[in-house]
Parts: C-alpha cells; sequence; structure tokens
C-alpha cells in the first residue's frame, strides 16, 4: 500500500522516497515453492488421519439413510409424507433449497469477485470455498426435483415441449430458477475444474506409474505448465471470474424472485434480491470458516491460510451481516411506512404476535446480534470466536429461509385458511441426510483433490514476481499482482515509463 | 528410432527465465516455450507474445447464448413470434396458459432471466473448449514427458525448451546459446518413434 506523505515538491535535489506499508504475508515463515507443494500434494499422497475416517463414516451413514432412503420413501408414498400442507405449500424443503443454495455463493464469490478486485488472500481458500460451492448446490438441487411431487416428470422442467407438446412457462421465475440453479452448477464446475488442471498435473508428476498417475494424468489434460498455455489460461480464468459475478449476483435474486413475485405481504418486496444476496455471501462464508478452521488445524495449513485469511473472511461476515441486518430493519420499517394493513399485520405477526415469533428473534440474534463481535480485530483473530460466530450464523441463516416461508404461508390473505405447519421426519432426515453428503462429499474431496491452489499459492509469494527485489516507486504497490498485458514496446507491462531505466536497454 | 525434440534448459530463478526469455525472443526464435509452475507476470510481453484471442471466441458464444434465450422464449410464449417458427414438424408452438392470460403480448422483459442465465453459460462452454483448443490439451502425451527432471516443472523449478523444428536450432550451438542466457542445465530431450 503506497504511504500517503508525498515527496516535497519544491525540492527536486533531496527526493523523499515514501515508505511503502508493507503488506501482512500471505505465506508465513518464509516457505519455499517446494515445501508448498509437499505440503498440499502429501494431503492427497498420505494417509489420511483418524479424524477423516471417523468423520466420513457417519456423514455417509447419515447420507444414505437421510437422502438416500428419505427420498426413496418420498417417491415411492407420495409427497404427503413432508410436512407441506394447503397454504404452507412450501415448508422445510425449500427451506432447504435456498440455504444450500446461499452457501454456494461464498465459493463463487471467493473465486471471481476477489479475484477481479485483486484480493491475493483468496489463494488460500478459494479451491476448498469452490468445491463447497459444488456440492452445496448439489445439496440444493435435491429439494426441487423432488418436491415436485411426481418426480418422473420432472423432465418437464427441461426447455423443450412436454408429454403434451405443451413448453414450459418462460415467465415463471420457478423456471427461471431451474435456468439459474443448472447454469450456476454448470459454470462452478467448469470454473473449479478449470483451476485445477495445473495443480492435477502437478500430482501427476510426483506419482509413480499406476493407476493414479492415469487417472491424474488424464483429468489435468497433458498439462506442460508452458508459458504458451498459461496465457490462454489465465484469460479463461479471468474471463470466467467476469461471467461469475454476475452470474452469483444473479441466481439468489432469481431465487429471491421466486418469493419477491408473488403478491403474498411479506414476500411481495423489491428488497428480496440484494437482501438474499448479501444473506448469501454471508451464510456462505460462514460455511467456509467453519470448514476452514478445522482444516487447516488438522492439515497442517496454517502457513497458507494464515490469520490474515480469517480476519478477511470475519470482516467480510460483518458486512454482509450488516447488510442483512438493515435489510431486516428496512423490512420492518416499510411494513409500517407503507400503511398496507396486510404489510404491517404480516409483520406483527412475525415478531411479536404469530406462533413462529421464536425462529423470528433466534434468526436475529444470530444474523444481526452474533457477527458484530467481528467489528473488534481480538473476536476476528480468535479462532474459537469465529467458530462460534460462524456456527451461529449458519444457524441463524437457516433461520431466516425458515422465517420468510414458515411465518408466511400459514398467514396469508384468508384467514379461514390460516393453518400451522410442522416438519415430518422424513423432512428432518432429509436435511439431516444433505449435511451428512455435503460434508462426506467435501471429505471426499479432501481425500482426493488438492485442497489449496498450489499454483495461485505460489504466485502469491514475493518470491514469484519478476521484479519484486527492485527498487519501489513512489506510488507503485510493491507487488504487481496480474497480468495487465502486454506493450508495444515488449518492455515491462503495466509500469510507468520511469521504471525502464532498471531494465538493461533492450532491442525492441 | 529416436528424434531430437529440442532442448531443456533449468534455470535458478524466475528471473533469470524472465530475462533469458527477453534474449530469446530478440534472438528471433519462434518455436520454444519457458515452463513454470505458475504464471509469471511479464512473462507473455519477455516471449514476444499477445493477448490471447480467447475473448473473441467468447464474446459470439455469449450473443449465441442471448439469441438462443431470446428465441427460445419468444417462439414459444408469444404467438406473435412463433408464427415464424410454424413450418418446424410440430407447427405452431403451444405455450403454457397461465390463468386465461393472452399469449400473445411481447413480455420481453419476462424472459431477462432466461436470455441473461444461457449468456453466460453459453460464454462458458465457449470459454472451457476455446481454452482447451488454443491450449491445444488434451495432449496427454508429450516428448517433454521423456525427460525426468521435467517433472519438477509443475513443483519448483523454471525451464526453458527451444525446439529442433525452429530455424534457427542447431544441435551444436543451441546448448551454447542457453548457458550464455543463463541456464544452470541444459538436456538433450529425444523422442522415440
Amino acid at each position: 500500500m503506497a504511504d500517503a506523505t508525498p515527496a516535497d515538491a519544491t525540492d527536486s535535489t533531496n527526493k523523499v522516497i515514501p515508505t511503502i506499508l508493507e503488506r501482512e504475508d500471505l505465506v508465513l515463515n518464509n516457505r519455499s515453492f517446494g515445501w508448498i507443494t509437499n505440503r498440499i500434494c502429501g494431503i492427497v499422497e498420505n494417509r489420511q488421519p483418524l479424524l477423516w475416517w471417523l468423520i466420513f463414516i457417519p456423514c455417509a451413514l447419515m447420507a444414505l439413510i437421510g437422502v438416500g432412503g428419505g427420498l426413496t420413501y418420498l417417491v415411492l408414498s407420495g409427497v404427503g409424507v413432508w410436512g407441506n400442507n394447503n397454504t404452507t405449500m412450501w415448508g422445510w424443503p425449500i427451506v432447504n433449497f435456498v440455504f444450500w443454495i446461499g452457501i454456494g455463493h461464498a465459493g463463487t464469490l471467493i473465486s471471481a469477485i476477489l479475484f477481479l478486485t485483486r484480493q491475493n488472500w483468496r489463494t488460500g481458500v478459494n479451491r476448498a470455498a469452490e468445491a463447497m460451492t459444488i456440492f452445496a448446490v448439489m445439496c440444493a438441487g435435491i429439494f426441487p426435483a423432488f418436491h415436485v411431487g411426481r418426480v418422473w416428470m420432472a423432465w418437464y422442467l427441461a426447455p423443450i415441449p412436454n408429454a403434451n407438446a405443451i413448453w414450459q412457462n418462460f415467465k415463471s421465475p420457478l423456471l427461471w430458477d431451474v435456468f439459474a440453479v443448472s447454469t450456476y452448477f454448470t459454470v462452478s464446475l467448469i470454473f473449479w475444474y478449470l483451476g485445477m488442471v495445473p495443480d492435477l498435473a502437478t500430482i501427476r508428476d510426483r506419482c509413480k506409474s499406476g493407476i493414479k498417475k492415469t487417472l491424474y494424468g488424464m483429468f489435468s489434460l497433458g498439462w506442460r505448465g508452458g508459458n504458451r498455455q498459461w496465457r490462454h489460461y489465465e484469460m479463461a480464468y479471468l474471463l470466467l471470474a467476469g461471467l461469475s459475478t454476475p452470474l452469483v449476483l444473479s441466481v439468489h435474486s432469481v431465487v429471491s424472485f421466486d418469493f419477491a413475485t408473488s403478491v403474498v405481504p411479506g414476500w411481495h418486496t423489491t428488497i428480496f434480491p440484494p437482501y438474499f444476496v448479501a444473506g448469501a455471501i454471508f451464510g456462505g462464508f460462514a460455511m467456509v470458516l467453519t470448514l476452514m478452521i478445522p482444516c487447516r488445524k488438522i492439515y497442517g495449513l496454517q502457513d497458507m491460510i494464515t490469520m490474515k485469511h480469517i480476519d478477511n473472511m470475519a470482516k467480510i461476515i460483518a458486512l454482509t451481516g450488516s447488510i442483512v441486518g438493515y435489510a431486516y430493519l428496512m423490512e420492518l420499517f416499510v411494513s409500517w411506512y407503507s400503511a398496507s394493513p396486510y404489510e404491517g399485520d404480516a409483520f406483527r405477526l412475525r415478531t411479536l404476535t404469530g406462533p413462529y415469533v421464536w425462529a423470528y428473534w433466534i434468526m436475529m440474534f444470530c444474523n444481526v446480534v452474533s457477527p458484530q463481535l467481528f467489528w473488534f480485530e481480538k473476536c476476528r483473530r480468535n479462532l474459537w470466536v469465529v467458530m462460534a460466530v460462524s456456527m451461529c450464523v449458519n444457524i441463524g441463516m437457516w433461520f431466516e429461509r425458515f422465517v420468510i416461508i414458515v411465518t408466511t404461508l400459514p398467514r396469508m390473505w384468508l384467514p379461514g385458511e390460516w393453518g400451522l405447519y410442522s416438519p415430518t421426519w422424513v423432512d428432518i432426515w432429509t436435511f439431516i441426510g444433505t449435511i451428512g453428503m455435503f460434508t462426506a462429499l467435501f471429505l471426499l474431496f479432501l481425500r482426493f483433490l488438492p485442497c489449496i491452489n498450489i499454483a495461485e499459492v505460489k504466485w502469491t509469494k514475493k518470491e514469484a514476481d519478476v521484479h519484486h527485489d527492485e527498487h519501489p516507486h513512489p506510488g507503485e504497490a510493491i507487488d504487481e499482482p496480474t497480468y495487465k498485458g502486454r506493450r508495444d514496446d515488449g518492455g515491462v507491462e503495466g509500469s510507468s515509463s520511469a521504471s525502464s531505466e532498471l531494465e538493461p536497454a533492450t532491442t525492441s | 528410432m529416436k528424434r531430437v525434440h529440442g532442448y531443456l534448459a533449468e534455470f535458478e530463478s524466475p528471473k533469470a527465465l524472465y530475462k533469458a526469455a527477453k534474449q530469446a525472443r530478440d534472438a528471433g526464435l519462434k518455436n520454444w516455450d519457458v515452463y513454470s509452475p505458475y504464471p509469471i507476470h511479464g512473462m507473455d510481453a519477455a516471449m514476444g507474445l499477445g493477448r490471447s484471442k480467447l475473448p473473441h471466441f467468447v464474446f459470439f458464444g455469449g450473443a449465441l447464448g442471448l439469441a438462443t434465450g431470446f428465441t427460445l422464449a419468444s417462439a414459444t410464449q408469444t404467438v406473435v413470434f412463433g408464427k415464424l417458427f410454424s413450418w418446424l414438424p410440430g407447427g405452431l408452438p403451444y405455450p403454457t396458459v397461465v390463468q386465461a392470460k393472452p399469449t400473445d403480448i411481447f413480455t420481453t422483459p419476462a424472459f431477462f432471466p432466461i436470455m441473461f442465465e444461457l449468456t453466460i453459460l453459453f460464454s462458458a462452454f465457449t470459454t472451457l473448449f476455446g481454452l482447451l483448443a488454443l491450449m491445444k490439451l488434451p495432449r496427454l502425451h508429450h516428448p517433454l514427458f521423456e525427460s525426468d527432471n521435467f517433472a519438477r516443472a509443475t513443483d519448483d523449478a523454471f525451464f526453458m525448451c527451444i525446439e529442433a523444428r525452429d530455424p534457427k536450432f542447431s544441435r551444436d550451438e543451441t546448448e551454447g546459446f542457453l548457458r550464455e542466457i543463463g541456464a544452470t542445465d541444459v538436456e538433450l530431450v529425444e523422442e522415440q518413434i
């Protein structure tokens, strides 16, 4: 970060070079490139710690019983085994759907938006966060697919004429959801996979011959690390980051349209798209922290996922939590200011007099009160506090979707149809099953794939930059993180003309 | 029967490789490349390469996605637009009639989410396949993999390879040139044919 004190303009013989404020190191203890490779590939190559098995087996069982068993029972018996009833036709299943999709958004934000804003610290966590996105979207997709009732007709959602030759209703947000979530999954998968190709090549090159080398070799596509490949690769990465940024903003907006385009009081509000997106990022970062804090301890990754990383993620949680808190307060304000009796009643029922008031206040505490701790640096850098607040936020974000759906639907326009909702054991077990599925998939990812982006972490080291030990110029950051393109004189791109005096004169 | 693929030279640091690349570029070499475990900032200019052409492909892919989204939604939902496609098998497409609302209105804003998502989807596919095409991957076998030392290109070492098919390549002189520009180790890479 360049220093703010300007050089004295009138004194040209006594030039003051301002001190450049050093950024915190992203790779601690001066680890070498080889150490980084060994540490990350070692997780894949060596035996897993016992804890891996102790968590994996129960989670896999939970997934099998909850998701496998629960969904089979659902398809065999019908949607009646869920707690959904008339007026609350969206209960836990859609709460879970929005919950899981929201969690996925942090991965794309870390990969795409933090890349575009040149936050190099993202390299320690982006691979795991993207993996988390893929698995969260898989868990999420189960619910809309199976809540249709007659699952064997779910192909009606695809953009082809259905069995009666009728086309889908492209004006419906439910169908926009299908397109948005499918696109999100596909693009995230492409981004995650392309990001892994150089790292899979690293693992391939360390393997002795055998089935492992063949598989890693196949999936690394024969990557050689040549600059002629890197330049296209970097461009593709930039393009995918640029595409994923509007995608992540649009997907949860489209999910919010499921609610916002209705006419139900409590749902029919324009604040939903930004509120949902901020909430998704909020919940997603909490999940990233929940996963990363144990991982870095168990696998010894503290030098690459440093306290600076955790500090930054906690700051993002504080920010998005504040946006979410603001959205809650705005909803309450508008329910009064609008003078709409239905809107006012909807929120009175939600906060004071209705049957689910307890859920609303759990949500408020977890989402608004608990992240306020992150204003204090001591709290952001204390792993126990961070872990506790992340867990709170995970719970709070589930309750937020619960409040949105289950406090609104039982209290809609006609008092005659007001009812209550409670989940059945199938609902509960299916949700527990998805938690197990998510954790089990994440553990498999840790077992077989490089959990940190090896090439990018190496690239963030100071030694990786060819100009790192050269005299810094006033106003220029010490590390220029991104590729800026060629200048026609063939010289060093992106720097001011003054720096060319550092290079030996080249013929151009 | 062995054929010479080229000389593989190892360099001790990214800075040394960067300087050497500039000299190789200035010497007028064409069939050569540098290998590193991460993309070295500034290497493209040092090698005399321009920007990648990938964005051009992706733009057209995205435009195709946009057009597909618009056509798909309009042709099937609006009788107005659907008439253009009535020559296809199936005849005039049947839109979903929701609560007797008329289907011959042109409600383009309702189609924006679909158009947007398909733009991104098609752009992403074009990025993926365009990238693979430009990188000429997957290519599971390459002569450089014959070299044992080359395995460190994805770990912590920096290499330059000048290929034999380059017009300025010479079995005797190129090795000397590489040592001159700073290589610490030069290896002749041959492939079996």
